[in-house]
């Protein structure tokens, strides 16, 4: 016990000086600052959404170009192919790189939609509560009712597949989880004295809204939401893998997995690798949003 | 508390009646007539006509969804249009599978994950905890369609112990190696996610209970370790209890992919080869009914939950 005081003890002496130095994002700069895990894995992140903005400069290879004389060569193959070639031929790393573009898109994209709907339809559900809140909020709970793979997989599997259609799925998927955090975020807020005293003010219900509610609801909703695009990435990846997302030959890790699941006899390492895309980019963006969601936490 | 279970149930009927009307409505989300996918794309306007009268799809969309729903409720879902098959039986014959894979899972989780977050949680800042959080997050990260195609790799093409995919027979024998074979690598990858999940859980429930003041109380009187521990587990249980119940309504209906890959077949492998197939009528079937056993599940553990603990009990 006597270390566990004395641990306690330095930071305190330093949080003492905090609040009249940094303000609140500042606070939070400062402890991310001294979070490598999340500095490491966020660097990485940022490293792995540049490969993919510029797959177009960085692939060595046309990521179409298919060649029946080279078909899933391993790794380094004519010091030319660095992570081999896959069941048509084609460059790899290219394939992974311009596939990054469309699995981030599909695992991103949704995400801000969501948040943007969801959160919208929570601050209003929260802020206005009674009826609005009960309608809105009730059939929410009817899409909660289904496991988010088995939506996601219903809605698309109905609508046909493809890009659009499964990004419109897993939009649906994550507005209710969104629009009850941003709910639950406004009722709390709702309900504190400042709010109170400035419609006390006769100030109109808009601007209350803007100023004091959005600020405070917007920290829980984002955080919540970067925890969404981790689970985003490997949906969209997962129905592109049961053939209801991004269709051939366009490149997506999921759908690259799918297809070479049929060579794993003959070239494993290679068709490994969509996947070791996948959970790699997964890692980081939840370690982040870890980090994140620490660091904003004004109670610690 | 009698009061609460029927507020509960009570509470579930216009969930459940949504769901229904969600898959229901899933039919046209399809592009085009939902007849045009029985039907050949020359067939001339009466066939269609005639179709869609045999199928009620003439009459307004309410009328068609309380007839669907007085035929779901007594048990009959359809015919495949694949095989032509009722849709009941399909199910049946496959949902034992799936829920024999999900227990399974969510077993073998709970052992894996309840040891290594209460390790963590009593350790809780330690490199140990990290390590523990670190397995987690690994657990929540991986995606389970591509653990199940390394598994694969692993064991079925290089080391040649373990069956990639099927099973050995129609029942399921559990006495039977030959059987027990096809379930070891479905169980272990569908068992990482919950073991993330169930081992954060349990290490934030010890660690927070390890620091009560009980445990000080406990400690203060002399109890060896052991026997504080055990005073801690007994407190952080029921939560845990609650997360493991969830994952397994979650398995339920989650466990398509990983079905698919290992051809494994219960509910999941059903429903993605009814997509393949544009199969309304099976994949309609078969969400509502992992739909509604999610819904049943989630209920169960509430009620369940605030019977050990009424303080939890919700509105």
């Amino acid at each position: 016990m006597s270390t566990a005081v004395s641990d306690t003890a330095a930071p305190d002496a330093a949080e003492l000086a905090l609040p009249t130095q940094r303000g609140y994002w500042g606070t939070v700069g400062y402890r991310l600052r001294y979070d490598h895990v999340t500095l490491f894995f966020g660097a990485l992140l940022l490293l792995i959404i540049l490969a993919a903005v510029a797959a177009p400069l960085l692939a060595p290879f046309d990521p179409y170009q298919e060649s029946i004389i080279r078909r899933l060569k391993p790794p380094g193959y004519q010091d030319r192919y660095w992570l081999g070639t896959d069941e048509l031929g084609r460059d790899m790393l290219s394939r992974l790189l311009h596939g990054g573009r469309i699995t981030l898109t599909m695992g991103i994209l949704p995400v801000i939609i969501a948040t943007l709907i969801g959160g919208s339809l929570g601050v209003l559900a929260g802020f206005a509560g009674g009826v609005v809140n009960m309608s809105i909020m009730r059939v929410m709970d009817v899409f909660y009712a289904f496991p988010s793979v088995l939506l996601a997989v219903a809605i698309s599997g109905a609508m046909g597949g493809g890009a659009v259609n499964g990004m419109i799925a897993l939009t649906l998927v994550f507005i209710p989880p969104l629009c009850r955090v941003a709910e639950t975020a406004t009722t709390q807020v709702r309900n504190l004295d400042f709010v109170d005293a400035a419609r006390a003010t006769g100030a109109p219900m808009h601007l209350v809204v803007r100023h004091h509610v959005i600020g405070n609801v917007l920290g829980p909703i984002l955080i919540y939401a970067s925890s969404l695009v981790s689970v985003a990435i490997i949906l969209a990846s997962g129905l592109s893998f049961l053939g209801l997302g991004v269709k051939p030959p366009d490149p997506d890790w999921g759908l690259m997995l799918n297809a070479l699941r049929q060579a794993i006899y003959v070239s494993p390492l290679v068709a490994a690798m969509p996947g070791i895309a996948i959970l790699i980019t997964s890692i980081s963006m939840n370690l982040v949003s870890d980090g994140l969601r620490a660091a904003m936490d004004v109670r610690s | 508390m009698f009061g609460y279970v029927i507020r509960r149930l009570i509470a579930a009927i216009p969930i459940a009646l949504g769901v229904s009307m969600i898959c229901y409505l899933l039919v046209y989300l399809a592009p085009g007539d939902p007849v045009q996918t029985l039907l050949p794309p020359d067939a001339d306007a009466e066939t269609v006509d005639r179709l869609k009268r045999l199928y009620g799809l003439d009459r307004p969309l309410p009328v068609q969804y309380i007839e669907w729903l007085g035929r779901v409720v007594s048990g009959d879902f359809g015919r495949s249009i694949a095989n032509g098959r009722p849709v009941i039986e399909e199910i049946q014959r496959s949902l034992g599978n799936t829920v024999l894979l999900a227990t399974l899972s969510v077993l073998v989780a709970f052992s894996i994950a309840f040891v290594l977050g209460t390790i963590a949680g009593r350790k809780a800042g330690t490199w140990l905890d990290r390590v523990v959080t670190g397995v987690a997050v690994l657990g929540v990260s991986v995606p389970n369609y591509w653990l199940a195609i390394v598994l694969i790799i692993i064991f079925s093409v290089e080391l040649m112990i373990l069956p990639s995919s099927g099973t050995a027979g129609e029942r399921f024998d559990p006495t039977s190696w030959e059987h027990i074979q096809y379930l070891i690598l479905p169980v272990i990858t569908l068992s990482m996610i919950p073991v993330g999940i169930i081992a954060r859980t349990t290490r934030s429930a010890i660690s927070e209970v390890m620091n009560q003041d009980f445990v000080v109380t406990l400690r203060a009187n002399g109890l060896p370790e052991w026997r504080v521990l055990k005073h801690a587990i007994k407190n952080a249980l029921p939560p845990v209890l609650a997360v493991m119940g969830l994952q397994f309504g979650t398995l339920m209906g989650g466990s398509i992919l990983v079905e698919t890959v290992f051809a494994w077949p219960g509910s999941g492998y059903l429903l993605s080869k009814a997509i393949l197939t544009r199969d309304v009528p099976v994949l309609q079937g078969t969400i509502l009914v992992l739909a509604m056993i999610f819904v049943v599940t989630n209920l169960a553990v509430d009620l369940i939950q605030s019977t050990l603990d009424p303080r939890i009990r919700r509105g």
